[in-house]
């Protein structure tokens, strides 16, 4: 039993022994305990593991440790400067009101980025369409729209 | 330092959010204890079945299993069922039926999801495994899940004590003068409406980790809780014996609640008693699977409702029977849901003079169902919304006009459902919602509709709630065997900041932002001055904890309490140190001053006199600054407002898109806009999910739920609705110092019918169940059709 896995996380080395049915979250969370990455379902439907892998936003929970070896991860906890500086698209969430529990919050901010890279001037309908795989109960997403259509203005601008 | 500007009635940032969105908040499942071990609960597969047996070792044996507990080892061990708390008398005078609500089944399984026993491993992969390999022989019973057939002679059976599975029989209101009422009447509007099940569903999971040391014989228990301190009181009081001063209960960082997590879970009485069992902490944590069954859901009526009105359409006497669901057990507030927070909510915003309600509660073999946000008055803002809407159209009134007819205008007024709604403007939600919602260019907007094949609708909901929750001493009478008031505490450290630790828990309202801007403005200072501690009985003196709207109502009004009896220690303290006389201070934003003088002393000098007291009226006075204060409130706060919905519907594939949806609320005086705004989008949100696509579905043959994952059961995402205009109007509280009161559910009571009035008018027709889904409304328009 366990296999052992390499990738870089947040700019940071790091390897670790698991089982092969070990899922990515499982080892962010668990053995690199990163909790900032949540599991909210078992569907692959709610979003909130949602994680950048190779610069594009993958759902953690829905692959193995394995699958992700030698592979450049960012979580939610790499996303502001080291300073402590939240990134445009964190910022954009809190002048916004776009969380309440937050446990949405970083798959939405994961996905958010990713979108918002590569659809810099999307109209409110493609960022309401691109948040089908993110779910959240308390914001209705009215507020989530608005910090991701204020986050990517920021983005673009390069702020 | 004197502050300038108050910070109540500004959008103050959340001072949380940096921790959520860093991804450094600590929910139940983030927090890690050494040498935790998991536990994994064994579920019925079964709506409804007899346990033969239940046989552990072959899940002993397996690899890093260390204990397997079933029903019977916790009988032995004594440990009780769990406590409904609220009594209902029902209707000849005698007291619900209580059936025992065991931790882990015994004997019976009378639910899918139902805990057969619990698995404890090394892992959560080995305790899985072990769950796999406990063998339970279940002899299958038939089953009963509908509504409208749980209560009928020869319905399959759940409980012993309580036959025709009722619960009981309640009513409020006078049965014959209502009945007088609609036989003099001019015009009867009746309507059959489902209020369809739903199921919570926070995004994050409930959770629980029960810990315990032999060293203090003490437990502690994280989770994924709305209200600690209740969840200690009943665990200790009424479940495991223990005495509550060895019980620490935290609820960390909670991601959502919306009622589903108020209660007393079994899993939550499981892992504390068995984290001593195994001298090891247990941490459990639900896959969502887990939670669409053995959450408590929501909702569940079927009702007969009935608005009596003379020829001008001025409302007479309402008739309401109602078949409310309970599930298979009582779960912890479920009792009073359909009966206290339902039925006295019937005379909504309108003069009805005679209003009658008869409440069934039967048992079914479905998950319990308890308050999910709004929690009786949804089903109630549905009933009487529902009604007015229809009745106008029948009477082909204006549904504004027949509103304002009714409209209750003198306060404080007392409804014929004993409640005593202390201020409101009804008039002016009204009129701001119409403003607002652009009504008047609706005519042109159907026509445009029309010219692109296809039909629109316009649907008002004018809601009214009870918030606050409440007077103890009325709770009681009503059956309540808890009070209701709220805890706080000030203290304030000798160079003059502030840690506010408060009863109420947030678990997404923005309560360390809210209440430090009140603590902020009371005092005077920086809000960076201020935090606010809440959930964890070992840090808080008290708390009733979040539920029904109360928190800034009940539990800010403790913390403004405490803060005057800081202000007025501190003028006693100042009046020492300025030689004055106490009456002659006053104390200004953050400054104590002689009246009439340049004498004055800080905030934050008075503190650290109070902390050195070198030069202090010890004779007098106790050094510290340090107060609490229990809220009790004299009523409940009454927010209300009207909401209006306007819905573009195709006819070819029956799909309905929320076109506009306005809100114009009356939450009295509003602390932070921002945050208001927040929860109205997201009640609001949870209200139309309910309206067009959300609704748990249990088989009728087998029992099993066939909505039991996010890909079968449809909570909205952002397509799914609309940006929202929401506006307020202002009547203050009457009754509580900040004039406050509540907004975290109005959007859930209101939208529903709202929609489904907007729904109908477009469809043309008098009523439709909800979820309105696209097949739902193809098939009334394709009926419509052949008729």
């Amino acid at each position: 039993m366990g296999v052992k896995v390499s990738m870089t996380v947040n700019g940071k080395q790091v390897s670790s022994e698991v089982e092969e049915r070990t899922l990515l979250v499982t080892l962010i969370r668990e053995q690199l305990r990163l909790t900032g990455t949540h599991v909210g379902c078992d569907t692959a439907q709610c979003g909130a593991c949602t994680i950048a892998m190779n610069g594009k936003a993958v759902k953690s929970c829905s692959m193995l440790a394995m699958q992700a070896e030698g592979a450049d991860i960012m979580t939610i906890e790499g996303v502001a400067k080291p300073d402590g500086t939240l990134h445009p698209m964190q910022a954009a969430f809190k002048e916004n009101h776009g969380l309440q529990c937050g446990f949405c919050t970083p798959g939405m901010v994961m996905n958010a980025i990713d979108f918002a890279k590569r659809h810099p001037n999307a109209s409110e309908q493609e960022v309401r369409e691109a948040l089908d795989g993110n779910l959240c109960r308390c914001t209705g997403y009215h507020n989530i729209v608005k910090s991701i259509m204020a986050g990517s203005k920021a983005m673009a601008a390069g702020k | 330092m004197a502050m300038g500007a108050p910070l109540i009635g500004t959008s103050v940032l959340r001072k949380e959010d940096y921790r959520f969105l860093t991804g450094a908040g600590q929910y139940t499942d983030d927090i890690s204890l050494p040498g935790q071990t998991y536990a994994v609960f064994v579920r019925s597969p079964h709506a409804h079945a007899n346990i033969k047996s239940i046989k552990k070792d072959q899940a002993l044996k397996k690899p890093g299993v260390l204990a397997v507990f079933t029903g019977e080892d916790l009988a032995a061990a004594k440990v009780g069922g769990l406590p409904c708390g609220w009594l209902i008398t029902d209707v000849n005078g005698q007291p619900m039926k209580e059936p025992p609500h065991p931790c882990l089944a015994q004997g019976k399984a009378r639910y899918v999801g139902d805990q057969v026993a619990v698995v404890i491993a090394e892992s959560l992969h080995a305790a899985r495994d072990g769950a796999d390999a406990v063998q339970v022989d279940y002899e299958p019973l038939p089953s009963v899940v509908d509504t409208a057939s749980a209560g009928k002679k020869g319905a399959p059976q759940l409980h012993e004590n309580a036959p025709d599975n009722t619960c009981y029989v309640w009513a409020i209101g006078d049965k014959a003068a209502v009945d007088k009422a609609f036989a003099g009447a001019a015009h009867v509007t009746r309507l059959d409406l489902v209020n369809n099940r739903l199921i919570p569903n926070a995004i994050e999971p409930r959770a629980a980790t029960g810990a315990y040391s032999r060293a203090e014989e003490a437990y502690t228990l994280y989770v994924s809780n709305q209200n600690p301190h209740v969840e200690r009181l009943l665990m200790t009081a009424f479940v495991l014996g223990l005495p509550e001063h060895k019980v620490r209960v935290v609820a960390p960082d909670v991601g959502g609640g919306f009622g589903s997590k108020i209660y007393l879970y079994p899993e939550d009485v499981v892992v504390t008693w068995a984290a001593k069992q195994i001298n090891r902490p247990v941490k459990w944590t639900a896959d969502r699977s887990e939670s669409f069954v053995s959450d408590a859901h929501g909702r569940d009526h079927v009702t007969i409702a009935e608005l009596a009105m003379d020829k001008d359409g001025k409302f007479l006497a309402m008739r309401v029977h109602t078949t409310a669901n309970i599930g298979a057990y009582l779960s912890t507030f479920a009792a009073a849901v359909p009966t206290i927070l339902y039925a006295t909510l019937l005379a909504g915003q309108y003069t009805t003079p005679l209003i009658y309600c008869e409440v069934t509660a039967v048992f079914s073999n479905t998950a319990p169902v308890d308050a999910y946000r709004g929690a009786g008055r949804p089903e109630a803002t549905y009933v009487v919304e529902r009604l007015v809407e229809t009745a106008a159209r029948e009477m082909k009134l204006d549904p504004a006009e027949i509103r304002r007819r009714n409209f209750i205008r003198s306060f404080p007024y007392q409804t014929p459902v004993a409640l005593m709604y202390d201020t409101g403007d009804y008039d002016a939600t009204l009129d701001g919602a119409l403003k607002l919602a652009d009504v008047a260019g609706y005519g042109k907007r159907k026509e445009d509709s029309i010219k692109r094949g296809k039909l629109r609708g316009l649907g008002y909901a004018a809601y009214i709630e009870a918030c606050g929750i409440a007077p103890s001493a009325v709770a009681g009478s009503l059956g309540a065997r808890a009070g209701l008031f709220e805890a706080g505490e000030v203290r304030v450290h000798p160079t003059g900041s502030v840690t506010v630790f408060t009863g109420s828990h947030s678990h997404g309202q923005g309560h360390e932002t809210t209440f430090a801007q009140v603590v902020a403005d009371r005092l005077g200072m920086a809000i960076e001055n201020v935090d606010i501690v809440h959930g964890d009985t070992s840090k808080v003196l008290f708390g009733m904890g979040t539920y029904g709207s109360r928190s800034l109502a009940v539990g800010g009004t403790a913390i403004v309490m405490a803060l005057d009896k800081i202000i007025a220690k501190g003028k006693k303290i100042a009046a020492h140190l300025l030689e004055a006389s106490e009456s002659d201070i006053e104390y200004d934003r953050g400054v104590f001053k002689v009246a009439g003088t340049d004498k004055q002393k800080m905030f934050g000098e008075v503190a650290f006199a109070a902390y050195v007291p070198h030069n202090y009226p010890h004779d007098k006075l106790e050094p510290g600054l340090n107060e609490n204060a229990f809220y009790d409130p004299s009523n409940f706060t009454f927010p209300a407002g009207t909401y209006v919905c306007e819905v573009e519907v195709d006819p070819d594939t029956g799909k309905v898109t929320v076109d506009r949806f306005t809100a114009v609320d009356d939450f009295g005086k509003i602390v932070n806009p921002m945050i208001v705004e927040g929860q109205v989008h997201g009640g609001l949100t949870q209200g139309i999910g309910q309206a067009l696509i959300e609704g748990c579905v249990y088989d009728k043959d087998s029992g099993q739920l066939l909505t039991g994952s996010f890909m079968d059961y449809s909570i909205p995402r952002a397509d799914d609705v609309p940006s929202y205009k929401v506006d307020t109007r202002e009547t203050p509280c009457t009754h509580n110092p900040l004039g406050v009161k509540g907004c975290g559910e109005a959007g859930a009571i209101g939208a529903p019918a709202a929609l489904m009035n907007a729904i109908t008018d477009a469809l043309g027709v008098k009523d439709l169940p909800m979820p309105a889904t696209p097949q739902t409304v193809w098939k009334a328009l394709r009926a419509k059709k052949a008729a």
